[in-house]
């Protein structure tokens, strides 16, 4: 089984981004943006930065077997298993 | 190739080929391993109970007479950290699977061997932090770590005990990892999927849990701590925070993480059935898939564990009725390990008798899991004492009955040593009665309205007779549980020696000599039959000695 090898570059490259976005996120942080909006600023960088990680960090972007897939589909299953079980009480509990 | 021979004669074996300390420390055989985590978990077993004694001769009395209260919050709070997080979740794993699922399917050792050793130091260091937070004065959060209690109001040792429970879960993530990859990748040629023994299919299991829910623990503890230190409002409502948002993240993980102990214990209980039936198990596919049915709707249910905690009543009822459906595959199990021994050739050896003690005990604490899957009874019940009657049950009665029953089939082949049989029948009569006389009054105690983790009840003396007895079930619960650990030691030097197959059972792990060689087989052996092909065994299971 042949293995992608990626450049030092790439991932020297990867890990700055995942500091500038850490960078970004400490700093909108100390901005009051009108409603939720210093929240969703703050959970789309992270999950940009979960993304990288996965796909370059991980090799999933270079994995063809259907395995890691699978694995990457349950992952994220799961997790839309948390985020909407949990939703189910939070979009119906009474807030009084 | 011939079996290599040591020089003074005797055949070369896992536990023979080298000697000292650091040929264990630094081992990658999984079958040292498997005995390293035996060692640690049982040393953890014996101090988890030691509270457990403490916590029942407290409430012999009604009033608050042995210890202080904060000590009592203490004692509870560590038997359930220790015992949950020490004993009861790695003990099946990473012992017997660590022993049994490469031989099972016919490889030389687990994908990962370093990454197992790994997961051992993981698991010894975790258990270092605990054993510093025991030593160091405790803590008292109650084993669940609730919010805002564990991050604001307690001045215990909350930090390092989260820090342990996060560090052994890796520990427990990078098992099921190699189990997941090991069971893809290693199986001998003709080890199909559907020839798979169930142990394997049960590991497997447990494995998807370890991997997908571990993790989720590991993050909540992780913010709880960050919580604690930093304040950082997250949980805590005065933070900005919703106190509930950890009891769904931490019962996200900790209800499946009923099933990391008791999927296991399922699959010993499958084995050892087969074998003393001289059957093939009921409903093969059926089992499989009602082990993976378990695993995957064992994750939907967790918010049965807040009905009186405020969430919606629209969530509660979903819950509820989610909880229901993982009532179907146990069932499947139970129906179909009785239809296994229906018109089966039985035979009563003690890790028989340990099975059948699964299957009553577990059937009764799933069937009083219903009762608080409904609504209308939870509340009347969450908080009493029936709710830790139903989960010891399943803890206790289900996993550690299996897991000692699985210790008593695999342990010739472990040791290369028999076990006294008349002792181990012995030991198995006093668990199952200590275990009733311990639990089955926690019931009856619990409906009567007594609350968990009440240190004096002397507002309610009728409790006392309950109490008493369930102290005195708790005593004989430890003799039964001391016997085997005095008995197993024993035939290491003095117990007969063990043949291959001393049960005459079926799978490839009886096919190679006992202890097994370092690794396990001379030569891949080739599958050419189906799992629990009991009618092709002729020679029953040998009279007891």
């Amino acid at each position: 089984m042949s293995e992608h090898v990626s450049s030092l570059k790439l991932y020297i490259g990867i890990w700055i981004t995942l500091l500038i976005g850490t960078l970004v996120t400490v700093l909108v942080a100390g901005v009051n943006l009108p409603g939720p909006l210093n929240a969703v600023v703050a959970l789309t960088i992270a999950t940009i930065k979960a993304t990288l990680v996965v796909l370059f960090f991980m090799h999933v972007k270079y994995a063809h077997d259907k395995i890691t897939k699978v694995v990457i589909v349950a992952a994220l299953f799961w997790l839309a298993i948390l985020l909407a079980l949990s939703m189910a009480d939070y979009t119906t509990r009474l807030w009084t | 190739m011939a079996t290599a021979v040591l020089e003074s004669g005797e055949r070369e074996t896992y536990l023979n080929k080298e000697y000292g300390i650091k040929s264990w420390l630094l081992t990658v055989d999984h079958k040292r391993i498997a005995l390293l985590y035996l060692v640690s978990i049982t040393f953890f077993f014996f101090i988890g109970g030691f509270f457990a004694l403490l916590i029942r001769l407290e409430l012999l009395t009604p009033a608050g007479d042995l210890v202080q209260a904060d000590t009592y919050n203490k004692l509870f709070t560590m038997h359930g950290q220790v015992m949950v997080f020490f004993f009861l979740i790695p003990a099946v794993p990473a012992v017997l699977g660590n022993f049994l699922i490469p031989i099972m399917i016919g490889a030389k050792d687990l994908a990962f061997p370093r990454v197992n050793l790994l997961s051992w130091y993981l698991y010894i260091i975790g258990g270092a932090l605990m054993l510093y937070t025991i030593l160091n004065g405790g803590v008292d959060t109650g084993w669940t770590f609730y919010t805002p209690l564990s991050t604001e109001f307690l001045n215990t040792h909350v930090v390092t005990a989260g820090l342990a429970i996060f560090v052994a879960g890796f520990s427990s993530i990078l098992t099921g990892l190699n189990f997941v990859v090991t069971t893809h990748r290693m199986r001998a040629p003709g080890m199909t999927w559907s020839r798979l023994p169930l142990f394997v299919w049960a590991h497997y299991a447990t494995s998807i849990i370890q991997l997908l829910g571990t993790p989720v623990l590991a993050i909540t503890l992780l913010l709880v701590v960050c919580e604690r230190l930093f304040h950082l409002g997250i949980f805590n409502p005065a933070l900005g925070g919703d106190p509930l948002l950890f009891q769904h993240l931490f019962w996200f993980y900790s209800h499946p993480a009923v099933y990391i102990m008791i999927l296991p214990g399922m699959g010993i209980v499958s084995e050892i059935v087969c074998c003393f039936s001289r059957k093939r198990i009921f409903g093969y596919t059926a089992m499989a898939l009602a082990l993976l049915g378990i695993a995957v709707v064992g994750f939907l249910v967790w918010a049965h564990h807040m009905f009186v905690a405020g969430i919606s009543l629209y969530a509660a009822m979903i819950f509820s009725l989610l909880s229901y459906f993982v009532a179907v595959p146990s069932a499947i199990k139970v129906f179909n390990w009785t239809s296994t021994m229906y018109k089966g050739s039985i035979t009563y050896q003690t890790p028989m008798l340990y099975a059948f003690g699964f299957i009553g005990l577990f059937t009764m604490g799933g069937l009083t899991g219903l009762f608080l899957a409904s609504l209308g009874i939870d509340v009347h019940v969450t908080d009493t004492y029936f709710v830790v009657a139903h989960f010891h049950y399943i803890m206790v009665g289900g996993m550690v009955m299996a897991y000692l029953g699985g210790m008593h089939f695999w342990w010739p082949k472990i040791s290369g040593r028999m076990y006294p049989e008349g002792w181990g029948r012995l030991a198995a009569l006093l668990v199952f009665v200590g275990f009733n006389l311990t639990f089955f009054p926690q019931f009856i105690l619990g409906y009567m309205g007594m609350p968990r983790r009440y240190w004096d009840y002397s507002h309610s003396p009728e409790f006392q007779i309950l109490n008493v007895l369930s102290t005195a079930g708790a005593t004989v619960l430890a003799v039964g549980y001391v016997l085997p650990m005095i008995y197993f030691l024993w035939s290491m030097r003095y117990g007969k020696p063990a043949p291959d197959n001393p049960w005459n059972a079926a799978g490839l792990e009886w096919m190679v000599p006992s202890p097994p060689p370092t690794f396990n087989f001379e030569e891949q052996p080739v599958v050419t039959w189906e799992a629990y092909n009991y009618d092709e065994i002729k020679e029953e299971v040998p009279v007891a000695q």
